[in-house]
């Protein structure tokens, strides 16, 4: 068995160039979106502006202006978090979603039948629907590539190491490093899903981050889907009871007053 | 902010909306013909053929509702067996959408049995003994089994909603329960319209008010337990003028409240049925639309 792999992205050194998703959507032939014609946001300086069924790479441009001479940028290249414990993996109902022998988690197309279960399932909105497909995709962590021994697209494209891809235990130890490294020179940095006791068992892509989480569009704590289950199953059942207990006490009220009504005898139709 | 917000919308719109509408009232209806098959007269007979009748057509539009929402609907059965393992079947438990494909599969075919058995009590199908065993206790046993299966499929679409990471449906584990509930008022609401025409008796009518009644109460009661367990949360829901004015106006006012008052009246049953199926109807409309409409990130993050 294979280490487990993964990414480890440092948004402190991505420069927004997007050869990570240019690389992705050639080595995966993900189609162009809205037959190339590229609707711009208007808003904002990022165009591809989320993970979806054709985008498996986004980076994300955080533009922080308050006057045209007082701002910063925070890039970050988002993909797949590749969950120790994955939400989608867990609701699949056809099996399509695997854990790989590299821990990395893959839909297999084949099986998928485009139910989207995965879709509301993942903490990150990281899944969505193919339309050459009908079926969820999302990064598959380059799952053919890792496969005959090489480096996935995205990490072998990126120019300035923003995206490193290695084992985990690896990477965990370099990424702490380069957050002591940051707070010597009085960046407050921080990691993302780099602690296997953390949320979701850690996560197989973590990053670094220089503000809070919610402003790159990741949850402070995400959680599996499986964590409302029993709750709202008994909640549930409970009412089931409830309903049924009122059904069956309505009917014996009736027949009560049937034989109030009818001086003791049962009244109406004979019981059946 | 809930960390709900982070997480993208699948894409259950139409068809889901019907499918759990008419989930709800097959479900709900096979609960009311069972309990009347077990507990009722001869008098109530109607309304039981009724109920079989609905939960076994709700079934199968159930299930062609499912399959054409799928993005590769000749894939369904991958849902029931192994697609790489043939003939392994395919069960999670512990996640709703498989646990819900096998109730539909199986509320289905115990339903048909249902229906089946009244058609051959109505004399359609010439058969004395499947007559005879639909009126014994084997017909009795498999009206059980339709009637848990049938709540299991009411409330199993609400518990799917909860067991995600969307907004609102994963912020209160109160949904399940909320369609349960809409799924017997609705069920009631289906059998006071539809027995007539198979001769049901006033008593019968009068027993499935009262009970709408109950239910609506029930489901009412539900409703708040759910908006309140929302926290911050219901802000982004009620705030909003579309779905948050169906869900107060559609639901509680047209759907609950209205329909409370004509029985409270005893005024024509009809009209109170047919607003307690308009509203059960807005309220899978605005539960799936008020979170479906929410886009990821932005609203969390401020940006
Ligand atoms: S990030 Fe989302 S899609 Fe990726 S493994 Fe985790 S739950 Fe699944
Ligand atoms: S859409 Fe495909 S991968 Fe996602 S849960 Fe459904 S079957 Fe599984």
């Amino acid at each position: 068995m294979p280490d487990a792999m993964g990414f480890f992205t440092d948004t402190t050194v991505c420069i927004g160039c997007k050869a990570c998703e240019v690389a992705c959507k050639e080595w995966n032939q993900l189609p162009a979106e809205n037959g190339g014609i590229r609707e711009l946001s208007g808003d904002s300086y990022d165009n591809t502006r989320r993970l979806d069924g054709i985008h498996w790479r986004h980076v994300r441009f955080i533009e922080q202006f308050k006057g045209p001479y007082d701002g910063r940028w925070l890039m970050m290249s988002d993909v797949c978090k590749h969950c120790v414990q994955a939400g989608c993996l867990e609701v699949c109902p056809t099996g399509a979603i695997i854990r790989t022998e590299f821990d990395t988690v893959v839909i297999q197309s084949d099986v998928c039948n485009g139910c989207r279960a995965c879709i509301a399932a993942c903490p990150f909105g990281v899944i969505d629907v193919n339309p050459v497909s009908g079926t969820a995709q999302k990064c598959t962590l380059c799952y053919d590539r890792l496969k005959v021994g090489l480096e996935p697209a995205c990490s072998k494209a990126c120019p300035t190491d923003s995206i490193q891809f290695g084992s985990i235990a690896e990477l965990r130890a370099r990424a702490q490093k380069r957050v002591d490294q940051l707070k010597a020179q009085g960046v407050d940095a921080h990691l993302y899903g780099a602690d296997p006791t953390g949320p979701l068992g850690g996560l197989n892509s973590f990053y670094l981050l220089v503000d809070k989480d919610e402003v790159y569009g990741l949850p402070h704590k995400p959680q599996l889907p499986s964590r409302n289950l029993a709750r709202s199953s008994s909640f549930s059942v409970a009412s089931a009871a409830v309903l049924g207990i009122l059904a069956l006490v309505g009917l014996r009220k009736r027949r009560m007053d049937d034989m109030g009504g009818a001086g003791g005898r049962v009244g109406g139709g004979g019981p059946n | 902010m809930s960390d709900t917000f982070f997480s993208g919308a699948p894409h259950w719109t139409w068809f889901i909306i019907l499918y759990f509408f008419v989930g709800g009232i097959a479900g709900g209806a096979c609960f009311l013909a069972a309990i009347l098959d077990w507990f009722g007269r001869t008098e109530d007979r109607p309304v039981v053929r009724t109920g079989y009748y609905v939960a076994a057509w709700g079934a199968i539009l159930c299930g062609l509702l499912l399959t054409v929402d799928l993005g590769q609907p000749l894939r369904f059965w991958h849902m029931l067996v192994q697609s790489h393992n043939f003939p392994t079947i395919m069960f999670k438990a512990w996640s709703p959408i498989s646990f819900g494909a096998w109730v539909v599969l199986s509320f289905g075919a115990f339903s048909v049995l249902s229906a089946l058995g009244v058609m051959a009590e109505e004399g359609r199908i010439a058969s004395p003994a499947l007559r005879a065993m639909h009126r014994g206790a084997l017909g009795k046993l498999v009206a059980g089994i339709s009637a848990l299966l049938g709540f299991s499929l009411a409330g199993y679409t609400g518990i799917l909603l909860s067991v995600t990471n969307r907004p609102i449906w994963a912020d209160s584990p109160w949904l399940g329960a909320l369609f349960l509930a809409s799924g017997a008022s609705t069920g009631a609401a289906t059998l006071i319209l539809l027995a007539p025409g198979r001769g049901a008796t006033e008593r019968s009518l009068a027993w499935l008010s009262s009970f709408d009644t109950q239910a609506l109460v029930v489901e009412l009661l539900i409703l708040v337990a759910f908006i309140v367990s929302l926290g911050s949360v219901n802000r982004v829901w009620l705030s909003s003028w579309g779905w948050g004015l169906v869900l107060l106006v559609g639901v509680v006012g047209l759907g609950i409240l209205a329909p409370l008052r004509l029985h409270a009246r005893r005024q024509p049953v009809a009209n109170a049925a047919r607003l307690v199926l308009l509203g059960g109807f807005l309220l899978r409309l605005a539960t799936m639309f008020a979170s479906e409409g929410i886009e990821r990130y932005r609203v969390a993050a401020g940006m």
